[in-house]
């Protein structure tokens, strides 16, 4: 107890039968309350769902992150650079130089432009960082952004912790078929699209290839997008660290390509989900100079620089790589093959335990519908979508994790999407025994 | 595009005095004796724990905990537990950053509000003041009283500072620019401030370990009434000479390290995963060597204490009167004895020793920073006769 922290005040009031008795203790002061940017958004799916992760008797298909090994020469560049002395210090604030080149040569072969590693390009940490800069950098109070739903869940508190408002428009289903769905059955509603911008619409977010469906966007698509940027006088703000995941038939295309949307377009990128090495926490944002450059200021202004020898590393990595393009052995596309398999094996046994699952075209999850399953759930408490229920359920009595669909919609959504589990598929072939097992014996129990 | 693109928070924090001085060392390829790294590496055991972690199975390319990876917010809560005499959370009470910079920028965004005001003791480490800016509140200077022999801060003016939007105070120490250590009935002052008035004490603490001639740190959040109210801020770079690593802490109580865990998941979510192992390894390694010729914490001090003296020795004998540093990376040097023809058109309306620093990097390929860069720029006029100098640097060559 510290001395004038607590007041202590006794009034005894003796009124006609009874005495009361009122005790004050100062509780933490006013002055300790958190800034208003973060009401409402100390709340996160991953650390709920994390915490269940832990449990190692539980076959984790939940959170995205490989359980593959990285390649080997990634993990070798970066031992050899911390044993340069330099390199554990300080490196340039927007991007160390080795790694700014190495992007500004592979991202300007990939978008047929000139890129000026300088510039347009900003190293963050990890794609989620660059989305941080992007939305601190450029979106303020009275702002709205039009999200496109399912979405990465952090698109929403980051929009809100800029004082911006979140506009909605789901992927709808359109398909004749009752299975066999792709990604590709899942579109956006044109005229619905349209209706979304107004005046006040500072920026559209879009993710190819999408989490959680897998759906790669079509060039027609993503014109019609950018002729209502273009319309509107909107920036596009594309997530596109799936981008070398694309399965046979399905190309990616970066929309700061097309006619009229570089100059408008931020276009984000992840070392973690190219090299498999999520925890090396390092991305890029790469788009005009007069985009970037505010993005830059974010950066000087919350952590100045990212880690010197992890950023060597990367460059080195994208380096080989980049000779290697278009080559089976380039890792850009041999990992893509190699998820594919994966992908249709998950596809098949999910299928088997009576789920419906949805095809994608990209990216290394995959979503499904359980309905068939008709499992009750009525019994279960908690006052949440079917699909956060179905999950716990799921984890207790089947020892499978996911994450449910509804994490990643608005409030408004829910009914579309709380059918629908999201599995991760980027896991190696044990993992997918053990899942198999459980699957395969779903009925049994 | 027609309409604003950046977001108004953005005004006035575009300038960066790093952006500017390393782009012209750069340019210039001056030598580096400005910006605070060492030129020499980290020690071995650290740079074996990093190859350690990376070589050390899939997890560790992986994400980890997004709040502080679990083997590093242990040890951390045990080391400093040991050393302000209580019982540390790792899960509750430590927030795992990007860098001590980030630690700040996480506790500016969590605590402060459009309108509230922050104390910042002058001269301070230059990103204070954006960072608040950014955050929406006002930063408050408060101007050291120069004294003949220290630099001490008056409790008068401090309180002349106070008014009802005051929400915290900035305290740096050991100090960069000036290295000074503050001593604890100093720290009693701000304390009884803090208390008194219910403010949050940010605790920059970065080079807690480089202390010289007998000064001791001290932790502001082991004085009585403190810890609840402080957040103490740490970097595996300063104390393992690994700045590149970017790993650094925010520790504090719970109920305000949670409001930092708020705008780290919606900023940046996780740091490195081996980084922060072999962070973690080093501090097992120096909690076991505490106190003792083999710790890094002891022998870094010892190795800097030598250098600071010999660059001394080296401003002295071509002129100049250094201010000899208690603490810290640094030392700042008053130049108003250099008898320099200033002609460069390009500097003609910056401060005094802007225009020094800048001829130095393009005359004599000598990059220093210019000490009027850690004032806010209502006093920034009064000082305009430093520059600051790092030592930590293995050759001192400095001919003037």
């Amino acid at each position: 107890r510290n001395s004038g922290q607590h007041l202590l005040c006794k009034l005894t009031a003796a009124a006609s039968s009874y005495k009361v008795l009122f005790v004050f203790t100062s509780m933490a002061s006013v002055t300790h309350k958190n800034a208003k940017r973060i009401e409402g958004l100390d709340k996160n799916v991953w650390i709920t769902f994390t915490s269940v992760a832990a449990d190692p008797t539980i076959v984790n298909l939940g959170q995205g992150y490989p359980d593959i090994p990285p390649p080997s020469y990634v993990k070798e560049g970066l031992v050899q650079a911390v044993m340069v002395d330099r390199l554990n210090q300080y490196t340039r604030g927007f991007g160390h130089p080795t790694l700014v080149k190495a992007l500004s040569q592979v991202y300007g072969k990939v978008c047929g432009r000139q890129i000026d590693p300088f510039k347009e390009i900003l190293v963050t940490v990890g794609g989620y960082g660059s989305l941080f800069c992007s939305i601190q950098g450029l979106i303020e109070e009275g702002d709205e952004v039009i999200i496109i739903e399912p979405f990465f869940d952090c698109y929403v508190p980051m929009v809100k912790m800029a004082g911006a408002k979140p506009v909605f428009i789901p992927l709808r289903l359109k398909s004749d078929r009752k299975t066999d769905i792709s990604s590709a059955d899942w579109f956006l509603d044109q005229d619905e699209l349209a209706s979304k911008f107004n005046s006040k619409t500072k920026a559209i977010i879009i993710n190819t290839p999408n989490n959680p469906i897998g759906k790669v966007f079509t060039r027609n698509e993503l014109q019609a997008i950018a002729d209502l940027c273009i319309k509107h006088d909107t920036l596009c703000l594309s997530d596109e660290v799936y981008e070398w995941l694309t399965y046979k038939g399905h190309d990616h295309v970066k929309i700061a390509t097309l006619p009229g949307m570089w100059d408008r377009t931020i276009t984000v990128g992840s070392a973690g989900k190219t090299f498999s090495v999520t925890g090396w926490k390092l991305g890029w944002s790469i788009g005009p100079e007069h985009l970037v450059k505010h993005l830059q200021t974010v950066m000087q202004n919350s952590l100045y620089a990212c880690p010197t020898p992890l950023q060597e590393a990367v460059a080195q990595g994208l380096l080989r790589d980049y000779e290697l393009m278009g080559q089976p052995d380039c890792y850009f596309s041999s990992l893509a093959e190699e998820l594919q398999g994966k992908r249709d094996r998950i596809a098949t046994i999910l299928k088997q335990a009576g789920m419906n699952p949805v095809i994608p075209e990209g990216g290394y999850f995959m979503i499904a519908d359980v309905t068939a399953l008709n499992q009750h759930l009525s019994h279960v408490e908690d006052d949440e979508p079917y699909d956060y229920k179905f999950i716990k359920w799921m984890t207790k009595e089947k020892k499978l994790a996911a994450i449910p669909v509804t994490a990643f919609c608005g409030e408004e959504s829910i009914k579309h999407f709380e059918k629908y589990i999201r599995f991760c598929f980027i896991k190696q072939d044990s993992t997918l025994d053990a899942a198999e097992a459980i699957l395969k014996n779903w009925n049994k129990a | 595009m027609a309409r604003q693109l950046h977001a108004r928070r953005l005004e006035g924090v575009d300038k960066n005095i790093w952006v500017e001085f390393t782009q012209l060392t750069a340019d210039y390829k001056a030598v580096n004796v400005g910006q605070g790294f060492p030129d020499f590496s980290p020690p071995s055991f650290i740079q074996e724990a990093f190859c350690s972690a990376i070589t050390g199975g899939a997890s560790m390319h992986q994400y980890t905990r997004g709040f502080g990876h679990p083997a590093l917010v242990k040890i951390l809560a045990k080391f400093f537990g040991r050393i302000v005499g209580r019982d540390i959370d790792p899960m509750e009470d430590f927030q795992i950053t990007v860098g001590a910079y980030q630690a700040l920028f996480c506790t500016f965004q969590a605590l402060i509000d459009e309108g509230d005001e922050v104390i910042i003791v002058e001269p301070f480490f230059d990103c204070y003041q954006p960072m608040v800016k950014m955050a929406g509140g006002t930063p408050s200077s408060n101007l050291y009283t120069l004294s003949s022999a220290d630099w001490v801060l008056s409790p008068e003016e401090l309180a002349s500072n106070l008014n009802p939007r005051t929400k915290a105070i900035v305290i740096n120490t050991p100090n960069n620019p000036l290295g000074k250590v503050y001593q604890r009935d100093e720290l009693q002052m701000i304390a009884d401030f803090c208390i008194k008035h219910d403010i949050i004490c940010i605790s920059d603490e970065v080079y807690e370990w480089l202390t010289y001639d007998g000064a001791q740190h001290i932790k502001i959040a082991s004085l009585p009434g403190m810890w609840e109210r402080t957040v103490t801020i740490g970097s595996a770079g300063k104390s393992f000479s690994a700045t590149g690593w970017k790993v650094g802490w925010a520790m504090g109580p719970g109920n305000i390290i949670k409001h930092l865990k708020t705008i780290h998941q919606n900023s940046v979510y996780h740091c490195a995963t081996a980084a922060q192992e072999a962070v973690a390894m080093g501090f097992q390694r120096e909690y076991d060597t505490f106190g003792t010729e083999d710790s890094y914490f002891k022998q870094l001090p010892a190795q800097l204490h030598k250098k600071r003296l010999r660059l001394a020795e080296c401003l002295r004998s071509v002129g100049l009167e250094p201010v000899m540093p208690q603490g810290g990376y640094f030392m700042i040097t008053d130049i108003s004895s250099l008898q320099v023809d200033l002609n460069d058109p390009s500097t003609k309306d910056e401060p005094y020793d802007f225009r020094i620093v800048k001829w130095l990097i393009k005359e004599k390929g000598l990059a220093t920073i210019p000490v009027s860069g850690f004032y806010s720029p209502e006093h920034r006029g009064n000082v305009q006769n430093y520059i600051r100098f790092c030592f930590v640097k293995v050759i001192w060559f400095v001919c003037i």
